[in-house]
């Protein structure tokens, strides 16, 4: 045992924090700092510099542009990434379709798509979600009839993030109505601009438009946007569900949060003195702290196995991560807005609309309640912190 | 980075495990906690067979030169059977301070000794006033020609009725609380001026209350007489460090416990297990527990950092964590096994009577949470 890093890993880290430095726009840093939303256009180049590189798709197989990094090696780099901050790689793209593709799909579709998708040429979203199916996701009513050459598609899609940026879709939709719920289901991956399909804004509390309604009325789909075999969708959404988790505790990015935490906490003032010399703050943040200070070690823990594990098979840790993982970030937002205080109030969309008056109380004020609100999403996305507790008691407890 | 473990220190591992699955049945520790000493001689015989008892000495003093990640592997076996036996006072505590502020000589006389199994040694620090704090020393030293003599009080010093000598601190100059001027002392348990009052705490491990009353001190038992506070820092961290892996093992057997309770316990026609609120609460303890064992490594990890400072920060993370997971898992583990739970006849209850005291051991969560706090927080920087 030694949770030191090795002279590589050390050299490697630092070859990593040099690449943001020297290709990162300081402005998306800055943005992302002030906890503000960065644009389509900051996150394409973003990710197309991280593809020139060669590090946009690691966990990719290495013939489609994978890193071959070892576990340790990823860590690192999301790490670094988060901590920056700078914009993490389009998980539609990265984590979850690209795998699929290179995993099941045909050559055809393999040389089609996956260039395209690791420079975010096509920019995906996720048509999993429907309002009849959350967390019980295989009751999922949209259908696919096969007509000829094509899949007509009808249903709807919920929850589908950026959906409104989005050239494709990677969906799944009921080929089998006979079938047994998990059995009937097929991954098709469908254009966008296809007529048929309509996205309407779902407004989230914090004022923003991250999600989306999706319809799909007639939608034809070419058959060959099939991936894998009919009816065997389910299998291929849980391997994308499974796959990539040893990001998913986002350690770097609370360990940012907290840094802004620190730095906001010594500019507010509680009477006399700056708010981060208040014992009882210090305090709740030294919780924070202890409390990620865990989460950390007990991801290193997680990426120190996987090389011992078979790949492909999630480590149910993994929901552990994702548990604590959620309720940490969320946690930082929590002081965040307590940091700021009385100016935490005014609502100040982030888009102006064109509006010039003053701002109410300091810049830095504004984002604190709506990332409070927005992050409320973590627990409940990517299966929520109760299924996750489903997922350990049958799992690691056999309950 | 990796967090395997070589062959050789899981192989030590398996073999305290053997032996615990051997010795020590909850029957068989109900017989060990009836003893006087409140621990079995016979299984502290093992221990030195294994070689456990000089895991941390080095080679040279008759030990196996072992560091805090072995230490960590015998202390999480000893948590998971909740052993009663000295190992804690005797080879962390005192054989830190032999380690740290022991002479060539003194290393040599004792460290063998404690190997074999045939001393017993506590490090006698704690005083009334001191609650947490480290450096508040009120017993004192004063040099009498080439030796000392020794006046004061130590409370709750582990398995004190039972050692055979002491390492006792005491202060050569300095105010109550000064850091600097503390002394450290071997005495014989049984000198004149010595008298002791043993007694068992909540959880059935043993202590005592020292009283030194014009107690001489020869100049070859001196050990320090101005580093002492530093040495008891150091060594109250490897000992954190220590039953941060006791407590986590302690957890596992409780977690364990609780789970085959609920796949059993049957109420309405269904093992309780079947509903998914008591499944809820039983992962929040495997959580609790997980996070445990990584607080675990961190302070082992942590438990060779040269720098002080950051040492004893991420010591006072690690016991923050413990505080709270052996918390929430001693309640956990009571509340889902309902009425049994209660029971001083049922195992589990002593688990939690563990993990209630290691809570307090070497300071309780708000103690350990306003060191992070005043330290300026962990770095956070990677």
């Amino acid at each position: 045992m030694d949770l030191r890093f090795t002279d590589e890993e050390l050299k490697f880290r630092d070859e990593v924090r040099a690449f943001i430095r020297d290709n990162l726009p300081d402005s998306v840093r800055d943005k992302l700092v002030a906890g503000l939303h960065t644009s389509k256009d900051e996150i394409v180049a973003w990710q197309r510099a991280l593809n020139k590189r060669g590090w946009a798709t690691p966990g990719w197989p290495k013939q489609w542009g994978g890193t071959d990094w070892s576990p340790v090696q990823r860590y690192i780099f999301d790490s670094e990434i988060q901590q920056y901050p700078a914009p993490q790689t389009l998980a539609f793209n990265v984590a979850m379709v690209g795998p699929v593709i290179a995993q099941f799909g045909n050559d055809a579709q393999k040389k089609t798509f996956l260039p395209p998708t690791a420079n975010l040429d096509i920019w995906w979203c996720q048509g999993f979600s429907e309002p009849g199916a959350g967390s019980d996701l295989a009751s999922l009513k949209t259908t696919a009839k096969r007509e000829g050459d094509h899949y007509v598609i009808n249903g709807q899609k919920t929850w589908t993030t950026l959906a409104q940026w989005a050239d494709w879709c990677f969906v799944l939709a009921r080929t089998d109505m006979q079938a047994k719920k998990q059995e009937g289901i097929s991954f098709i991956l469908v254009d966008m601009t296809t007529p048929g399909i309509e996205v309407r804004p779902i407004q989230t509390i914090d004022g923003g438009h991250e999600v989306n309604e999706v319809f799909f009325t007639d939608v034809r789909v070419p058959a060959e946007n099939l991936i894998g075999e009919e009816n065997k969708g389910w299998d291929y959404a849980k391997f994308l569900l499974g796959n990539e988790r040893t990001s998913i505790a986002r350690v770097g990015v609370s360990k940012e949060r907290i840094r802004r935490i620190r730095q906001l906490a010594a500019i507010e003032r509680d009477g006399e003195r700056p708010l981060i010399e208040d014992e009882r703050f210090r305090e709740k943040v030294a919780e924070v702290e202890i409390a990620l200070k865990t989460l950390e070690m007990t991801q290193l823990r997680v990426v120190s196995a996987e090389r011992n594990r078979v790949k492909g098979k999630p480590d149910p840790a993994s929901s552990i991560l994702k548990i604590r993982g959620s309720q940490i970030q969320q946690a930082t937002t929590e002081l965040l807005m307590e940091v700021v205080g009385p100016y935490a109030m005014p609502y100040r969309p982030e888009e102006g609309h064109g509006h010039n008056e003053p701002p109410v109380g300091p810049d830095y004020a504004a984002p604190a309640v709506p990332t409070y609100l927005n992050w409320r999403k973590i627990s409940i996305y990517g299966g929520s912190n109760e299924i996750q507790k489903n997922i350990l008691a049958k799992a690691i407890l056999g309950l | 980075m990796d967090f395997d473990f070589s062959d050789e220190q899981r192989m030590l591992q398996d073999s305290v495990d053997r032996l615990l699955a051997d010795r020590y049945g909850f029957q068989d520790r109900v017989k060990y906690l009836k003893a006087a000493e409140g621990f079995s001689r016979d299984v502290w015989a093992k221990y030195a067979e294994l070689g456990i008892l000089g895991l941390p000495f080095a080679e040279e003093d008759g030990g196996l030169g072992g560091g805090p990640v072995e230490t960590m592997l015998v202390m999480e076996s000893l948590g998971k059977k909740l052993a009663l036996e000295p190992y804690l006072a005797t080879v962390v505590m005192a054989g830190g301070a032999l380690r740290y502020a022991g002479s060539a000589g003194q290393r040599a006389a004792l460290a063998p000794q404690i190997a074999e199994g045939a001393l017993i040694m506590s490090l006698a620090h704690s005083e009334a006033q001191a609650r947490y704090n480290l450096a508040s020393v009120k017993t004192t030293a004063k040099k009498e020609g080439d030796g000392y003599v020794l006046n004061g009080e130590k409370t709750l010093v582990l398995n004190g009725d039972t050692a055979d000598k002491l390492i006792v601190s005491a202060r050569v100059s300095g105010a109550v609380g000064d850091r600097a001027g503390v002394g450290l002392f071997i005495v014989d348990a049984r000198a004149p001026g010595v008298s002791r009052r043993g007694y068992p705490l909540q959880d059935g491990r043993r202590a005592a209350e020292v009283t030194l009353e014009n107690v001489k001190v020869a100049a070859g038992d001196v050990m320090t007489t101005e580093g002492g506070s530093d040495v008891v820092a150091r060594v109250t961290d490897e000992a954190i460090a220590a039953i941060c892996a006791e407590g986590a093992g302690a957890m596992e057997t409780l977690t364990n416990l609780t789970v085959e309770y609920l796949k059993t316990r049957k109420q309405f026609g269904v093992a309780i297990g079947h509903f998914q609120v008591l499944q809820h609460r039983a992962v929040d303890m495997l959580i609790a527990t997980d996070e445990a064992r990584s607080m675990a490594m961190f302070a082992t990890a942590m438990a060779s950092e040269p720098d002080a400072a950051e040492r004893t920060k991420a010591m006072s993370a690690a016991k923050a964590q413990l505080c709270k997971s052996a918390r929430a898992v001693g309640q956990e583990g009571t509340q889902l096994h309902g009425g049994i739970g209660m029971t001083m006849e049922y195992e589990g209850g002593h688990f939690f009577k563990r993990l209630t005291l290691l809570g307090i051991l070497f300071g309780d969560y708000d103690h350990h949470l306003r060191v992070v706090a005043r330290s300026g927080g962990l770095d956070s920087a990677a």
